[in-house]
């Protein structure tokens, strides 16, 4: 088929689905929708950058998304006066200092070796002033986080607009990529998989135990929002507005990312992708850019989810269950189409809007189960049958990123071959 | 009736054919040679050979049956053999598990074939408890061949058995290869030191671009100015 | 005399509960980790790809154990065992054939489309959220007992001078699970023809097919050993402490980092590399402080010893794995026995 043909068909077909939506639910109802897949949209987007441009495997979607968002809520959250009074920042203050002090020296002695001292001594060296710096910093931490956490209850946020709290959540998802790039993207591809999958893990946990810095499960909220709250305007109207935020958002990324992708700099990179062997024989420093494609990658996946979780108004750290979400991306993009800017943010509204709706269906089928199965053979259901059924979503997901690699592994929406001289 | 007759072979790696017409047929206990420049198709002609690439035209008959895309595990019970150009060896397993790899296939007890590949390559019985990884290059290349000789194959295949070696042993490599040829084996080889190869050859094949441009006795071959002028480097006199 | 005057001095409460913390503790998860890094390890080794799904297939095969400790529960009294671990050969067999199952089913038919690497990862991340949303969806979320009613789970107390050493019946068996599978697994690779084919396959992919070995035959041999493997650490694990269904991305870092530590490829590596990551674990989180306090009359004045003393909290235990796992990919990517770093 004529492949913008078949887009023009697929997103008609996705229009009709969310026009159905908003008939059936209502407008609230279906505007939070919008807002929520054009967010995961964006992440796709990103996605796509690191797997479809640049073949790259993250498995830790989830924990640049959690840094980001936090970092939104640092810079973007009210000021808290109660800790600005007390004596939490000049604790702080010690304790940052300590970790600079300590990190150079430590930095200074992995150098050692340049006035003469011996490898082995200045491994040991390194090891030990590492170990004290940790010992140090942890040292002087501990108490001023069990003071802020009794006094302040957490250290709050700067007060500052909120896009440029996204942004700074960019940067740092960013920087976190660039420090996961630099130690694996020169190794096989697994090992990438599992060391973001280690990085999610902890950023959770981190996010999760450190109190003092994020109020940890007792969740921050409300998060400030760069348009007019419902309060002000109503719901449909101040999600709509956020809608148009996040919309062209997608709309300018999508523009830069089309360009990027025709350009010299987007030849290049296909090559590499297709043609490792070559591409190194041509002697283009393939893991730079990679490393490159990774960054950017995971910038927007910052963004993204930054507008994510300030939409939802609560920064809840346990909520980032790491690999469901993590997954239902990859879902968007391998089914969406690889590669292909487009079938991303198709890929991702549609599994979104499917994903919203399989929640209803998948109670619905089990309470039609658990009756059936009451009514024929006197089963007793278990108690927690609903968050088993929830469970199902899980399997599905699973089942589909295999049949999607294996049957259709362009994608719906396949990346179109482009043709230059 | 030959041994191997591959017929008007043509295939390639997926994309475009790299082998646009190989013929090559040699009879029982013959030595043939394959020469030719750098990316001649002539490793390619043996993997097809040999079933790891798919055949799209042509026919290739062995032992009287056809054996066109037979895949490598048949073909070893057929009573080829082969011995690829690099990593020919397990590097991390002993010289003697190499060679229990290459009788893999055996059911019997093959303890006197190992015996006999040490008496073909003596160095080799010293070594054997060493990780073939660790040996000389030309050992190595000894181990690969006692590997594919553990079969009792018919036809042994090898791919440039001489590359990267100093001349003295590429001599004793040659030296042990007439002597497993003499012994009853056919030789099907592809060598990139061309005068010395040919010199031994009953039949030898001159291939370019995927295409035979001459083929002959290995005298014959050697004989012809236009083979020595384009492919063995200098005129055909001072061999 | 003098060496009642040193064992006087010697803090031997102390010393007691570190040996039971660390050294026990250490070697209990670390042999639950070998067992599973071994199956990753040869996985890695054969297929060339890291296998996800293998925490819940060794949650699996406790709940397989779980199935069986239903169906016939009064065979452990009979014997003198735990029932579950009496059943554990039957449910380690039964998913070695979940193992073949879903290879065949999911992994094989990418292997022959001649997939990329990473494709082979994306689906084997595929199959363990599969795996996870049935197990979550028939066991719970909840945890469980492997141990039945009717057994009873002896305890050794050895009496060391003051707090004893402690070992559970469960820890003795999977230590000597551990040994045994490690002798067997050892013999098997060195002695038999499969064996040592698996190791050519290892190798030399290429050159073993060339030789004749059928690759079928070693990728069926490997998740026969790796399913049988995860389904013992699973179940012994799960006698020890309880059988949870969401253990999977806990157990996984860590056994990755055990296969990466003990080098990709290579079983011995791997079950050193499990010892290790469960060792550093227990070092990680054991409160120092305890150590320390005896010697508060040796110390001088200024030093003030903590109440809690970790290298790491216990909340970050995740992060000890994975920092093993960075350090090895920074300084010595072929982990310490040489495994492969490229495909
Ligand atoms: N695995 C492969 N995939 C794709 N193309 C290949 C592959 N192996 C070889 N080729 C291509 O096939 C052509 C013939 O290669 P082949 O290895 O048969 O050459 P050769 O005659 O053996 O050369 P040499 O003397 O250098 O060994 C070359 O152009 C090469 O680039
Ligand atoms: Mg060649």
């Amino acid at each position: 088929m004529n492949p913008s043909l078949r887009e023009a068909g697929l997103f008609a077909g996705l229009i009709l689905l969310v026009a159905g939506i908003f008939a059936w639910l209502g407008a609230a109802y279906g505007v939070r929708m919008l807002v929520e897949a054009s967010c995961y949209a964006i992440i796709a987007l990103g996605l796509t950058i690191q797997w479809g441009y640049a073949g790259l495997f993250n498995v830790g979607l989830m924990g640049f998304v959690a840094i980001a968002a936090f970092t939104t809520v640092l810079i973007s959250y009210p000021v808290n006066d109660v800790f600005w009074s007390g004596d939490g920042p000049w604790m702080l203050g010690q304790a940052a200092l300590t970790l600079a002090i300590g990190v150079a020296i430590t930095l200074l002695l992995s150098r050692s070796t340049r006035i003469g001292v011996p490898k082995g001594l200045r491994t040991a060296l390194t090891l030990v002033a590492a170990a004290i710096t940790y010992l140090a910093v942890q040292g002087q931490l501990d108490p001023a986080a069990t003071l802020i956490e009794r006094e302040a209850g957490f250290i709050g946020g700067f007060g500052l607009p909120v896009w440029m709290g996204w942004a700074a959540g960019g940067v740092v998802a960013g920087l976190l990529g660039w420090a996961m790039g630099r130690i694996t993207l020169g190794l096989r591809a697994d090992y990438m998989a599992i060391a973001t999958l280690g990085i999610a893990e902890i950023v959770k946990a981190f996010l999760k135990n450190a109190d003092w810095l994020t109020r940890g499960t007792l969740t921050v909220s409300p998060l400030p929002w760069p348009v007019p709250t419902p309060q002000e305007l109503g719901f449909v109207a101040s999600r709509s507005a956020y809608l148009a935020v996040t919309a062209v958002m997608i709309v300018v990324l999508y523009v830069l990312l089309e360009r990027a992708w025709h350009s010299p700099w987007g030849r290049m990179m296909r090559a590499i992708r297709d043609n490792e062997v070559s591409a190194a024989a041509m002697g283009k420093d393939i893991n730079r850019r990679r490393l490159e494609m990774f960054v950017v990658g995971n910038f927007i996946i910052g963004l993204g989810g930054a507008a994510l979780i300030t939409f939802t108004t609560i920064f809840d750290p346990s909520s980032f269950a790491p690999l469901n979400h993590t997954f239902l991306i990859w879902v968007m993009v391998i089914l969406g189409g690889a590669g292909n800017n487009l079938g991303a943010i198709f890929g991702a509204l549609l599994v979104y809007v499917i994903w919203i709706m399989s929640e209803p269906v998948a109670i619905f089928l089990f309470t039609n189960a658990e009756q059936l199965g009451e009514r024929l053979f006197g089963w007793e259901a278990p108690a927690d049958l609903y968050t088993r059924a929830l469970q199902m979503r899980v399997f599905v997901i699973g089942l589909t990123i295999t049949l999607v690699l294996r049957f259709a592994p362009k994608g719906l929406l396949p990346e179109k071959v482009v043709k230059y001289d | 009736m030959p041994l191997l007759e591959m017929t008007n072979i043509h295939g390639g790696y997926g994309g475009a054919n790299i082998l646009n017409g190989v013929s090559i047929a040699i009879e029982a206990n013959q030595i043939g040679v394959i020469v030719g420049p750098n990316g001649a198709g002539k490793s390619t002609t043996l993997k097809a050979l040999f079933g790891l690439l798919t055949v799209s035209e042509g026919s290739i008959v062995f032992d009287g049956k056809t054996v066109t895309n037979m895949a490598p595990e048949k073909l070893v019970l057929q009573g080829l053999s082969y011995v690829p150009q690099e990593f020919n060896v397990f590097p991390t397993m002993s010289v003697e598990e190499n060679l229990e790899m290459g009788a893999y296939v055996r059911r019997d007890s093959f303890r006197h074939l190992i015996d006999q590949v040490y008496d073909y390559f003596p160095p080799l019985k010293d070594k054997r408890r060493q990780p073939a990884g660790e040996l000389s290059g030309g050992q190595r290349q000894m181990v690969a061949i006692g590997r594919a000789l553990m079969t009792e194959p018919r036809l042994l295949l090898l791919d440039e058995p001489t590359a990267g070696l100093s001349p003295r042993y590429m001599g004793e490599i040659f030296d042990r290869i007439i002597a497993v040829n003499k012994a009853g084996v056919g030789i099907l080889m592809v060598e990139q030191n061309a005068r010395q190869a040919l010199a031994l050859a009953h039949r030898g094949f001159v291939l370019a671009g995927g295409q035979n441009r001459f083929t002959g006795t290995g005298a014959e071959l050697l004989a012809d100015p236009e083979v020595a002028k384009s492919f063995l480097g200098g005129g055909a006199d001072h061999a | 005399m003098p060496e009642a005057g040193l064992l006087a001095i010697l803090p031997m409460n102390e010393l007691v509960f570190f040996l039971n913390k660390v050294v026990i503790a250490g070697l209990i998860i670390g042999s639950v980790y070998a067992l599973g890094a071994v199956g990753v390890t040869l996985i890695f080794g054969i297929l060339r790809f890291a296998h996800f799904p293998h925490g819940d297939m060794m949650t699996a095969g406790a709940f397989v154990a779980l199935v069986l400790l239903w169906m016939f529960p009064g065979v452990g009294a009979a014997v003198g065992l735990p029932t579950a671990f009496v059943l554990m050969p039957i449910a380690m067999a039964v998913t070695a054939l979940l193992a073949v199952g879903l290879d065949r089913m999911f992994y094989r038919p990418m292997r022959k489309s001649g997939v990329k690497p990473v494709v082979m990862v994306m689906t084997s991340i595929g199959v363990m959220l599969m795996m996870q949303g049935l197990l979550r969806l028939f066991a719970g979320t909840g945890t469980r007992q492997l141990y039945a009613d009717t057994d009873d789970k002896d305890i050794y107390r050895i009496p060391l001078g003051g707090r004893d050493l402690v070992i559970t019946e469960p820890q003795l068996m999977l230590f000597a699970t551990t040994i045994v599978a490690v002798v067997a697994l050892h013999m098997f690779l060195t002695r038999s023809r499969m064996g040592k084919a698996m190791r050519a396959v290892s190798d030399n992919p290429d050159l073993a097919r060339v030789s004749g070995i059928s690759i079928d035959h070693v990728v069926r041999t490997t998740w026969l050993i790796a399913g049988a493997l995860a389904a013992a650490g699973g179940t012994l694990l799960a006698l020890d402490v309880t059988l949870k269904p969401d253990l999977s991305y806990n157990i996984i870092l860590p056994i990755f980092a055990a296969a990466i530590v003990g080098g990709v490829g290579q079983p011995y590596g791997a079950i050193a590399g499990g010892l290790l990551v469960g060792f550093s674990e227990t070092l990680a989180v054991f409160n120092w402080s305890v150590l320390l306090r005896p010697m508060r009359p040796y110390l001088p004045e200024f030093i003030e010893i903590p109440a809690k003393l970790a290298f790491v909290p216990t909340e970050y235990k995740i992060v000890v794995p994975f920092f093993i796992l960075i350090a090895v990919l920074i300084w010595r990517p072929t982990g310490l026995f040489k495994g492969r770093v490229n495909n």
